[in-house]
């Protein structure tokens, strides 16, 4: 497991090594509301993104909104607008913006950055100077999102 | 609980959002003696028509066990903090029934704590550790330890039924502002206030829970969730872990404003202690 883990990785690598590195928080560029280029140039993968939708250590997505798609949770939080069909709603690029920072989006919202690792305060120190997603995982969600059509 | 979601989104759909609280259905009476868990906001609580308890958004089976001190987990430590007001402790061998004749006594303190005393802010905890430390001369107890929330749990049934008042003007008006301030500033990794949950979204579920105005009438609150008596501040501690920020010191200058802060939300409140929360 381990060591094909590994070497996959490593072929990953070899294989493109033009590879760039990820966008940093600090440098993603909000335009009106969106954000124009991937942040890792990796195609997201929505299998991890539904994951990290669920995940209460990653995305908690759940926490606040409600997703039809995913029956098998039990317990769907309201404090946002549901998230059934919300790729009708909103376009690539605007995804990538509110899953990011949605404050760049909706002004004075309860929803959390997740792409910015500084601008708050008294982080705990784990968590300190991280961001709550990477790069890969919030391309991973927004291709999630994606495939949420009514 | 969803009782009360429904009402109003139906009175709201008749155009009658005004008059929903009036057909509150909740009520809560507690050996025939009734609560007070839903009053008009305080004037100083801009943001709020109305104050509600925690108990209103509990499932019926957690609310059930409020109804009935037999029922009530809570009073498994009450009974052992009986036994500890009369248990001499420290080197002038008294026990707190030496000076305090009885603890009914204490009736109506619960009711005006935190208050602002030469200067400081003062909490129960603080009034019981300085009667074990100068009274006494024994040890403090651990702030939100088993001893004191047991012991904070004794003293403030004794006033359960009345209702919260505390003062939040005089030497006590600094304090106030600075809980507010608090109260308002986004913290953690997740960048959210009090506010942002108690405030704008209660009522409301967040993933298994069903958001409250994080109230205090209720403390120190009997918690399914670690079957313990949970102190005012282990409470806030929490609410800062979860979103991921560095809490206040407990027993702190912050946590005690914060305190003072949110009681005077809750002005109006039936003090429940020990109340029972999930
Ligand atoms: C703490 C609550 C909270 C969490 C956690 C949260 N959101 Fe949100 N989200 C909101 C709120 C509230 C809004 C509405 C925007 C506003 O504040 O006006 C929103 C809006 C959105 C929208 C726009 C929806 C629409 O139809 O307009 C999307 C898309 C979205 N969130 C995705 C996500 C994703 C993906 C995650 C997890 C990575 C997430 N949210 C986590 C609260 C949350
Ligand atoms: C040696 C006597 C003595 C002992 C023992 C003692 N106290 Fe006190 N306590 C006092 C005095 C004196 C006051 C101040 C009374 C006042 O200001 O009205 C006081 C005040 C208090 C107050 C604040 C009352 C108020 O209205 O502000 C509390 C609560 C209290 N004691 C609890 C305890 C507890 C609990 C114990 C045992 C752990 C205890 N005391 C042990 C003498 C004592
Ligand atoms: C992400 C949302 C969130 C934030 C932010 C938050 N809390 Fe809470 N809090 C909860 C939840 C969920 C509960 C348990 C259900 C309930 O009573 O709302 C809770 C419960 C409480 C309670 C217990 C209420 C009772 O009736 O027993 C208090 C007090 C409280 N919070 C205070 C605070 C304080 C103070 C802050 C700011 C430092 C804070 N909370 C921030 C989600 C939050």
């Amino acid at each position: 497991m381990r060591i094909i883990g590994i070497s996959i990785a490593v072929a990953g690598l070899l294989a493109s090594p033009l590879a760039a590195e990820p966008v940093a928080p600090n440098d993603v560029n909000y335009e009106d509301g969106v954000v124009l280029a991937s942040l890792t140039g990796v195609a997201g993968d929505p299998v991890n993104g539904r994951d990290v939708f669920k995940n209460r250590k990653l995305g908690n997505c759940l926490a606040c909104h409600v997703n039809a798609e995913m029956p098998e949770e039990s317990f769907h939080g309201e404090v946002g607008p549901e998230l059934t069909g919300v790729a009708d709603r909103w376009e690539q690029q605007e995804l990538r913006a509110i899953v990011a920072n949605s404050k760049m989006v909706f002004d004075g919202t309860i929803m959390p950055a997740f792409y910015q690792d500084t601008g708050y305060e008294r982080p705990l120190k784990d968590f300190d100077g991280k961001s709550i997603l990477t790069a890969q995982q919030v391309e991973d969600v927004i291709a999630y999102l994606q495939t949420l059509k009514e | 609980m969803k009782a009360i979601k429904l009402l109003v989104s139906t009175a709201c759909f008749m155009g009658m959002a005004a008059s929903t609280h009036a057909e509150e259905p909740a009520t809560l009476s507690i050996e025939g003696q009734a609560f007070t868990i839903q009053a008009s906001a305080p004037a100083h609580t801009e943001n709020l028509d109305e104050v509600t308890s925690g108990w209103i958004y509990r499932t019926k089976e957690t609310r059930a066990l409020q109804l009935d001190d037999f029922d009530n987990p809570g009073f498994v430590f009450v009974d052992k903090a009986i036994d500890l007001w009369n248990e001499v402790d420290g080197s002038e061998d008294k026990s707190c029934a030496s000076c305090h004749e009885n603890v009914e006594d204490f009736a109506g303190l619960r009711t005006t704590l935190p208050r602002a005393e030469d200067g400081e802010l003062v909490t129960m905890e603080d009034l019981v550790n300085e009667c074990r430390t100068e009274q006494m001369g024994a040890e403090p107890w651990k702030y939100s330890g088993g001893k004191m929330t047991g012991m904070t749990a004794l003293i403030g049934l004794q006033s359960r039924g009345m209702l919260m008042n505390v003062a939040i003007d005089g030497e006590a008006a600094a304090f106030w502002e600075k809980g507010k301030e608090l109260y308002y500033t986004r913290v953690g990794q997740l960048d959210m206030s009090c506010s942002n949950c108690h405030e704008d979204n209660y009522d409301t579920m967040i993933r298994a829970d069903h958001l409250s105005q994080g109230q205090t009438n209720g403390f120190p609150t009997y918690r399914l969730k670690n079957a313990k008596l949970n102190s005012t501040h282990a409470r806030f501690k929490g609410c800062m872990k979860n979103i991921r920020a560095q809490p206040y010191k407990v027993g702190g200058d912050e946590f005690k404003s914060l305190e003072l802060y949110i009681a005077s939300r809750g002005q109006g409140l039936s003090v429940e202690t020990p109340s029972v929360r999930n």
